[in-house]
């Protein structure tokens, strides 16, 4: 064997091993939380709130914080929404091509997409200071949605983009409006790809702690006012499993496979949209 | 036919006035959140003024003493935890994404790939708290017990290394999923064209693919630092935080994030406390910001710029 | 009325930025005929088509001179609305974009867009402009699926229909047949030489039998210059320039 095949050789057994190890690591890490967690988990997790020494270990759920995370995110990315869709088709319908300013807007989402959740943390902390707000449901809301609006953007950014501009000018042509075209068409013809987009930020949104420690405060109630704390599914594993009693770090553990389980199907039913709302679209 | 449309002139007017309106209040829209960027720099900025009245910047950025009780805020040992964590880690991510990524568009056979791609996107999807539980279940007594022993020294497992470990998995989607963008974008002719000349298949990667290859994967690397710059809770978990200039490896450390994250509860009742907590947070920003504008820099600047910006 | 769906063009010039696509045109589109504009390809024919209808307009970096008159009216005017003078002309593109909805839906978008909300009235509309475009048959049982399941040639017959259900005066058709089969071609020539009795139809073509077939009028238009115009016997039968013989025998193409 000479020289050549031997480096070659050699740089694909480490590739194959590179490989190998990054699918061991991801099956370790599902492995881990579900034996961890299945034994913890039981049905009193998703009915009940904490009751009185639940974190000594006595019994309660976290119905507070599986609730809590799904109205903020909920709450977040239809805010995100409402702001991320005009924009892209601002970006795609109105702005004219080669734009220096569509340029420049893109440039700021992806860099702003780039900042690290606990940086928006310390920021919303800041606004709430300045506005008044305490620690609630509205101000981790918000804080999340200024989070996953470059995430929904820029991808639905990416997908509105592949609109074919024949078919905006068949629309055009038509005597319809640039309006029009883009809420009749453009964004029909882009749905799935918009349902993703909405899908990923909301995966996001669910799973991030830091931008929640400061802003969205931590109860044992069920959320209930826009202006009271609110528990999240993140905080809640997090501070449970800083506990030293094994049974509440069980719980940790459950909760944990919860969330995991709730990404999970939000990308699988992301995957699933993807196929069925290609109904009407042109290709 | 056509005679019902002339009585709709009053109604194409309205149309049209729907359309300008939209028009200039999507452009006003679009506007005040592409400047949502400068919004937060700016309120960054002028809360961590009280903080400049009291120590210059280059006190802040390079004592060690960290007190706040005392007034002294040192932040070098954050810095320098940041630091730490994210070069462990991105020594750990680098090589084996690369041979990752060069494997599943080279070599791996089609069926492999697509069997691949979608677990890349659920090592995306994992909740960074759902890695700090694992880092502190797995990672954290292997350093204990195997690789510190191995280096004869006793450790408690809470260090730079598990930090590093962790954050790197945490990147492995990022690098990975650019890189095969960038990979897959090389054309075929290019690499055909050195078969042709007689090199083998690793000749052609390593000669005609890498080096076409090279910008992207440079922003794409660039692009996970600066995520494991800001990675807050999973770190925070497994690094042990302990405001000291590590020394070695098997040391804890205190990255910046972390320093925000573990410190909210007493932010308000010690003076000047927000204020430099609000600093180590325009930092960390500064620093992501720096390191995100160079990277888009580069993908939309090379040939890759159709990637990014169409 | 002799002025109606009357096309003028006097000195027209098209940039792309420093690329000048269309040098200095003036010609008059003759009323309820068939204008047919050949050329080899890249020597401007879709941007004088495009022109007409203003869908020049929203990519940048493209500035047009001199005027397209459409009933007497400048159409690169700085008044003029641009929706109501695409109204007067239905588009065929060289690839058939149904939009993204049912077929009914496709056909009653224009309608819609300009107020008709009369559910009886669109149901008229849509029967109507389907047998015109010769559909209705193949489609009236299931008008309320998807329009992108049709085929090629059904979706460009679709397109036709939709366009003719604003009630334009004037058809344009960039290559319209270029992506059909020889029998859904056939078609639709089949419909144009029908609609030529009350619509205005102008028709760019690469393929010169098709022009023969179609042409009542013919402008020939080479790197951007309209080089030659006039009756389709007179162009074909006895070209005056040395440029467009050589093309209509096939020597350049």
């Amino acid at each position: 064997m000479d020289k050549r095949s031997l480096e070659e050789n050699f740089f694909k057994f480490l590739m194959i091993a590179s490989t190998a190890l990054i699918v061991a690591v991801l099956s370790m890490i599902l492995l881990t939380i579900i034996i961890k967690g299945l034994p913890h988990l039981s049905w009193a997790m998703f009915t009940q709130t904490p009751k009185t020494c639940y974190y000594l270990g006595k019994e309660g759920g976290i119905l507070n914080s599986i609730l809590g995370s799904l109205y903020l995110t909920g709450g977040a990315t239809i805010l995100a929404f409402l702001l991320s869709l005009p924009i892209t088709l601002y970006l795609n319908v109105y702005a004219k091509k080669g734009s220096k300013l569509a340029y420049f807007t893109r440039f700021t989402f992806d860099v702003l997409w780039g900042i690290p959740s606990i940086v928006y943390g310390a920021f919303g902390f800041t606004l709430m200071l300045v506005l008044g707000l305490k620690c609630s449901l509205l101000a981790g809301m918000l804080t999340v949605a200024f989070l996953i609006l470059p995430i929904m953007t820029r991808s639905m950014d990416e997908v509105i983009r592949m609109v074919p501009q024949p078919l905006m000018d068949a629309s055009y042509a038509l005597g319809a409006t640039r309006f029009e075209t883009a809420f009749k068409v453009v964004v029909r013809q882009s749905l799935p790809g918009i349902s993703t987009a909405v899908l990923i930020a909301f995966g996001r949104g669910i799973g991030d702690a830091a931008s929640l420690i400061f802003t969205a405060g931590f109860t044992d109630s069920l959320p209930t006012s826009l202006f009271s704390p609110v528990a999240t599914l993140p905080l809640t594993i997090f501070f449970q499993f800083s506990s030293p009693i094994p049974a509440v770090q069980g719980r940790a553990y459950a909760a944990a496979l919860i969330l995991t389980i709730i990404i999970l199907s939000i990308s699988i039913i992301s995957r699933l949209m993807t196929k069925k709302f290609t109904r009407h679209i042109v290709r | 036919m056509t005679r019902f449309f002339q009585q709709f002139l009053n109604f194409e007017k309205i149309r049209i006035l729907k359309d300008r309106f939209a028009e200039k209040s999507l452009f006003v829209f679009m506007l005040i959140f592409g400047l949502a960027l400068f919004l937060i720099i700016l309120v960054l900025f002028l809360r961590t003024h009280p903080i400049h009245t009291m120590m210059t910047l280059p006190n802040l950025l390079f004592s060690t003493v960290w007190k706040p009780s005392k007034g002294l805020f040192g932040f070098l040992p954050f810095i320098a935890g940041s630091l730490w964590v994210t070069g462990v880690a991105m020594a750990i991510a680098i090589p084996i994404c690369l041979l990752t990524s060069l494997y599943l568009v080279e070599y791996a056979p089609a069926k492999l790939r697509e069997l691949i791609s979608p677990l890349i996107d659920i090592l995306a999807g994992i909740p960074s708290v759902v890695y700090g539980i694992w880092g502190v279940l797995a990672i954290v007594p292997f350093i204990k017990n195997y690789l510190a022993p191995l280096f004869g020294i006793s450790s408690t497992g809470y260090s730079i290394a598990a930090g590093g470990i962790v954050l790197a998995i945490m990147v492995f989607p990022v690098i990975i999923h650019i890189s095969v963008e960038i990979l897959k974008a090389v054309p075929k002719d290019m690499k055909d064209a050195s078969l042709a000349l007689g090199a083998t298949k690793w000749q052609t990667i390593k000669h005609v693919v890498m080096k076409r290859a090279m910008p992207g994967i440079v922003a794409a690397i660039v692009l996970a630092l600066s995520r494991a710059f800001g990675e807050t809770i999973a770190v925070l978990m497994v690094v042990g935080n302990v405001a000291r200039i590590p020394k070695s490896l098997f040391d804890p450390a205190y990255p910046l994030p972390a320093l925000i994250a573990n410190n909210y509860g007493e932010m308000l009742s010690i003076p000047m406390y927000d204020s430099a907590l609000l600093f180590a947070a325009l930092l960390l920003l500064l620093v992501v910001l720096y390191f995100n504008i160079i990277s888009r820099m580069i993908l939309s600047g090379s040939k890759w710029s159709s990637y990014y910006y169409g | 009325m002799e002025s109606k769906g009357h096309i003028k063009v006097e000195n027209l010039s098209v940039f792309y930025g420093k690329d000048q696509a269309l040098k200095d045109i003036s010609v008059k589109i003759p009323n309820k005929k068939i204008t047919v504009i050949i050329g080899p390809s890249g020597c401007g024919k879709t941007t004088l088509l495009k022109s007409f209808n203003r869908l020049l307009d929203p990519s940048d970096n493209i500035k047009v001179t001199g005027q397209v008159l459409v009933d007497g009216e400048d159409i690169y005017g700085p008044n003029v609305e641009v929706t109501r003078i695409r109204k007067k002309m239905g588009l065929l593109s060289q690839k058939p974009y149904p939009l993204p909805m049912s077929i009914y839906d496709n056909i009653a978008y224009g309608p819609r867009l300009h107020g008709e909300r009369n559910k009886h009235k669109l149901d008229r509309i849509v029967e109507h402009f389907l047998k015109t475009a010769s559909l209705w048959e193949e489609v009236k049982a299931k008008l309320h699926s998807p329009a992108s399941h049709l085929s090629v040639g059904q979706q460009q017959r679709l397109c036709l229909a939709r366009g003719l259900a604003v009630g334009p005066e004037i058809i344009l058709g960039d290559e319209p047949t270029s992506a059909l089969d020889p029998k859904s071609s056939q078609h639709i020539e089949k419909r144009f030489l029908e609609l030529k009795q009350q619509y205005t139809i102008i028709i760019v073509t690469h393929i010169l039998r098709q022009a023969k077939r179609l042409a009542d009028y013919v402008l020939f238009l080479y790197m951007g210059r309209l080089i030659e115009h006039g009756p389709a016997d007179d162009i074909f039968e006895d070209p005056q320039e040395e440029i467009t013989k050589e093309y209509i025998r096939g020597i350049i193409s």
